[in-house]
């Protein structure tokens, strides 16, 4: 990772503390570093990058004794409002923000509107307030509200209060071009607040670009916020259920293109793997990591191949995949009913640990996985675990479903680094549907 | 001086007893399991013991965390070995059913199949048929009960409960017993203790390990000590590795529970162990130590913890409830737990509403609470102050004297134990 000379020219404009190193740029894939994360500057994140999914600030199913089984843990984990907001009036009383609240390891935090995972009811977006649903409901915030919460869950950025309920199709044009300005008026309204409030003097702002699947609207929603003193960029409404990749790729390329370029990029609601590395050609940084989540929520174990062989010979001769060898048919998924509100639909990504065939299957999860999970169980155990309803599925899905997918991330990295690109997506998306490899 | 005395007793005891059982024993037995006691407690019957059995060593008394369907509830077994449990449960009629012993064997055993390298003890399945199955009807032939998943009927005998659970390859095998229900009066109490007896023959005689699977008998007679004394006195005549005082903690009068107790321990041999059935609650484990039991098993502190309920010293704290939303202490300032060391009361109050991961924060909290407990009664029986303990345990657990449950303050009394 040389190149550095871009990146220190770069730095020159960056505000704040936080600062993207930018190595190298190949078919539009950004690979770097985005470094002074947090107050004192102390975290790094290597991009293209996901965040650690969190619910209320715990990685869902896991303590931090089975969380720390993972030797890599990204610098960054992501907080909701829906689970946070409430539990306002105890944050502020305890005075020292999420991350000391929930006993969370030394990570950099950011903190969104809504969990990538949880539906949330449409048609309460106002001119001053957005919504959030909560364990007790509805929780309406006006911006100053907005910033009070952010002031005691103290993250290290959060996203600016955004109006993003254009994704659904048949949003009609008028209500995108609402959703714009309104996002655009709630993002200056925050940042004002903001820069008056003490407790998030280290904080950053991501402004939050809207627009539907209207390319004018994205256009200038990228413009607009771009002139704007924020730190780096939300892309809302291009979840896995709103549109077609296609169409997602052609318009997160023309926003990408309106934003400078020494600034972050987090794509909101795009988890699997071929949408993630599609949109990061598409110039996106950074992304949720809701998808083990969802993968494990609906029993399944990541298993896709995203190691790229290095000698192109030894390719023909390596071993036969999960897949291949267990002669399986994935399910074939229409992303379309991806659906982003629940634990989604099977992808070609994974298999089902539920199904009978692995009743008896003594190897692990996924042959070689160094994951706590795969280096002391087998398949047939979490299969019992599934059958029978035991807590213990979750954790041990849990563990190996973000060990694997942030093993895809570094993949992916390592794939921009040494101009292999191609290969590597050949070899993410490479399951034929007769179960076997396509050798390239 | 008395006290030394009394522990060097204690140690040439210990030594002496694998030889006294050799002798009372046949050339044939095979047991592969040492018990030795370490301190006995000069006032009272507790006793403090190693238990050697073919997967570690085991600290007695202690407690034994119930692993029903061969997983703790949410807790790896790296977690587990952490809190260092040396013991734990696993439950026959569970996993006969599903995943089966077959499976269970191809992957070596309930040991391989969980991955647990430590001792594993598991029950003989007809407790949960009688008490989780509707249909079921004993005859002397075994358990007749209707499966829950197919609907099949199912006869589970004797021999069948050993042959399970020679499959799973648990440390310690439970005989199949005639269990009734604590309250059940009249001759049907003693049918199932006779019963149990033949049982207990067709059992030792059925289990194919007996070098590294140890069957231990069950006392049984219900509430009636005449029936009690004549089940034990039947029963120690075989040559069984170890004990358990079954057919209690079902709902009896806590008054009528410990009489049991201490009239089993009472005609126990001294060197083999003695595990007390589904007892967990702190008071009734600590009186009972003082009565002489060795082991004990209860679903309750890992169930409770999925309820929000920590145990804690002085009782338990619902972490559910609102008054803990701001109470930013640990459960237990004191405890060494991983969930103590990081987190508040206040986060698992919130943790609840959103992820299950709260419940695993108490589990851990519990288990450890109730090994610890254990641990320091051993220790204090070691030191030889242990009434003592008791003493400080019970001051800490009540808010004041009156509120000693009267049936322990009794059952202490008669083991010497007498509370401020």
């Amino acid at each position: 990772m040389s190149c550095r000379c871009v990146s220190r020219f770069l730095n020159y404009f960056q505000r704040g503390g936080m600062k993207l190193e930018l190595s190298k740029v190949v078919q539009g894939c950004r690979l770097g570093v985005l470094i002074g994360i947090g107050k004192t500057g102390q975290h790094s994140l290597e991009l293209p990058g996901c965040l650690l999914y969190t619910r209320c600030a715990t990685v869902p199913h896991l303590t931090q004794d089975t969380l720390h089984t993972l030797t890599y843990l990204p610098a960054g984990a992501q907080v909701a409002l829906d689970g946070l907001a409430e539990h306002h009036e105890v944050l502020e009383e305890f005075k020292e923000g999420v991350r000391k609240f929930a006993g969370l390891h030394d990570t950099a935090l950011f903190c969104s509107l809504h969990d990538p995972a949880t539906n949330c009811p449409t048609g309460h977006v106002t001119n001053k307030t957005v919504s959030v649903w909560g364990s007790g409901g509805r929780i309406e915030m006006t911006a100053a509200r907005f910033i009070a919460m952010q002031a005691v869950i103290q993250p290290d950025c959060y996203q600016s209060m955004a109006d993003g309920e254009t994704w659904q199709t048949n949003t009609s044009r008028k209500r995108v071009h609402k959703a714009v300005n309104r996002t655009l008026a709630h993002l200056d309204e925050c940042l004002t607040l903001h820069h008056k409030t003490p407790q998030l003097k280290h904080t950053e702002v991501f402004g939050v670009v809207e627009g539907g699947d209207i390319l004018e609207e994205r256009v200038r929603s990228a413009r607009e916020t771009a002139k704007r003193p924020v730190a780096g960029f939300v892309l809302d409404g291009f979840q896995s259920a709103a549109m077609e990749q296609e169409l997602r790729g052609q318009l997160i390329t023309a926003v990408t293109a309106e934003l400078p370029v020494e600034k972050p990029r987090m794509l909101q609601g795009v988890g699997r793997p071929d949408e993630v590395i599609a949109c990061v050609e598409a110039g996106v940084d950074l992304f949720e990591g809701f998808f083990p989540f969802q993968v494990t929520e609906r029993g399944c174990a990541l298993c896709f191949d995203y190691n790229v062989t290095p000698d192109p010979e030894a390719a023909a001769l390596s071993p036969p995949t999960v897949l291949e060898l267990n002669g399986e048919r994935p399910a074939v998924e229409d992303p379309k009913q991806n659906d982003v509100g629940n634990t989604g639909t099977m992808t070609q990504f994974e298999i089902n640990l539920k199904d009978i065939r692995y009743r008896e299957d003594f190897r692990p999860l996924v042959e070689g996985c160094g994951c706590y999970c795969c280096k002391n169980h087998h398949r047939a155990y979490v299969h019992h675990l599934l059958v029978t309803s035991e807590l213990l599925a979750g954790v041990l899905l849990m563990l190996h479903n973000t060990a694997h997918y942030l093993g895809f991330f570094r993949a992916l990295r390592e794939a921009i680094s040494h101009e292999r690109l191609q290969d590597f997506k050949t070899t993410v998306t490479k399951v034929d549907f007769g179960g076997r490899k396509q050798l390239h | 001086m008395n006290k030394v005395f009394k522990m060097a007793a204690a140690a040439s005891a210990t030594r002496a007893a694998p030889s006294d059982m050799a002798a009372a024993k046949t050339a044939a037995s095979a047991a592969s399991l040492a018990l030795h006691v370490l301190a006995e407690c000069p006032v009272s019957k507790a006793r403090a013991c190693v238990l050697k059995l073919p997967h570690g060593a085991v600290n007695t008394p202690v407690f034994m965390p119930v692993g029903t369907q061969g997983t703790l509830k949410g807790v790896t077994v790296a977690q587990l070995e952490e809190l260092g449990c040396q013991i734990c449960l696993g439950n026959t009629y569970h996993l006969g059913m599903r995943p089966g012993p077959e499976l269970i064997e191809k992957a070596n055993g309930l040991h391989g199949f969980m991955n647990w390298k430590r001792n594993l003890l598991t029950d003989s399945g007809g407790f949960q048929m009688v008490s989780l199955v509707e249909l079921s009807e004993v005859t002397e032939e075994g358990v007749m009960f209707r499966s829950p998943y197919d609907g099949r009927e199912i006869l589970l005998t004797p021999e069948q409960s050993i042959a399970i659970q020679n499959s799973l390859g648990s440390d310690i095998i439970m005989q199949l017993d005639d269990v009734v229900s604590s309250t059940v009066t009249g001759p049907r109490v003693e049918e199932a203790m006779r019963r149990s007896i033949r049982w207990l023959d067709r059992c030792a005689a059925a289990n194919k390990n007996p070098h590294r699977q140890n069957l231990f008998a069950i006392i049984q007679g219900g509430l009636n000590a005449e029936l009690r004394k004549a089940c034990l006195d039947e029963m120690t005549k075989r040559d069984v590795p170890g004990f358990a005082i079954g057919g209690l903690s079902g709902g009896e009068e806590k008054d009528d529970f410990w009489k049991m107790v201490t009239l089993s321990t009472d005609h126990l041999p001294r060197g083999k162990p003695r595990y007390l059935m589904g007892v967990g609650y702190a008071v009734d484990l600590v009186v009972c130590v003082a009565l002489g039991c060795d082991m004990f098993d209860c679903v309750f502190p890992t169930r409770t913890a999925r309820f929000g309920s920590a145990l804690v010293p002085w009782g338990s704290l619902q972490l559910k409830q609102k008054q803990y939303a701001k109470d930013f202490q640990p459960i237990d300032p004191e405890c060494q737990c991983a969930t103590c060391k990081r987190h508040s009361r206040a986060y698992l109050h919130a943790l609840f509403k959103s992820d299950t991961a709260a419940m695993h924060h108490i589990t851990v909290h519990n288990i450890c609470y109730q090994l610890t407990l254990m641990r320091s009664v051993r220790d204090s029986i070691i030191e030889q102050r242990f009434p003592e303990f008791v003493r400080s345990f019970m001051k800490r657990m009540f808010p004041s004297s009156e509120q000693y449950p009267s049936w322990a303050e009794d059952a202490l009394a008669s083991v010497n134990i007498t509370l401020d």
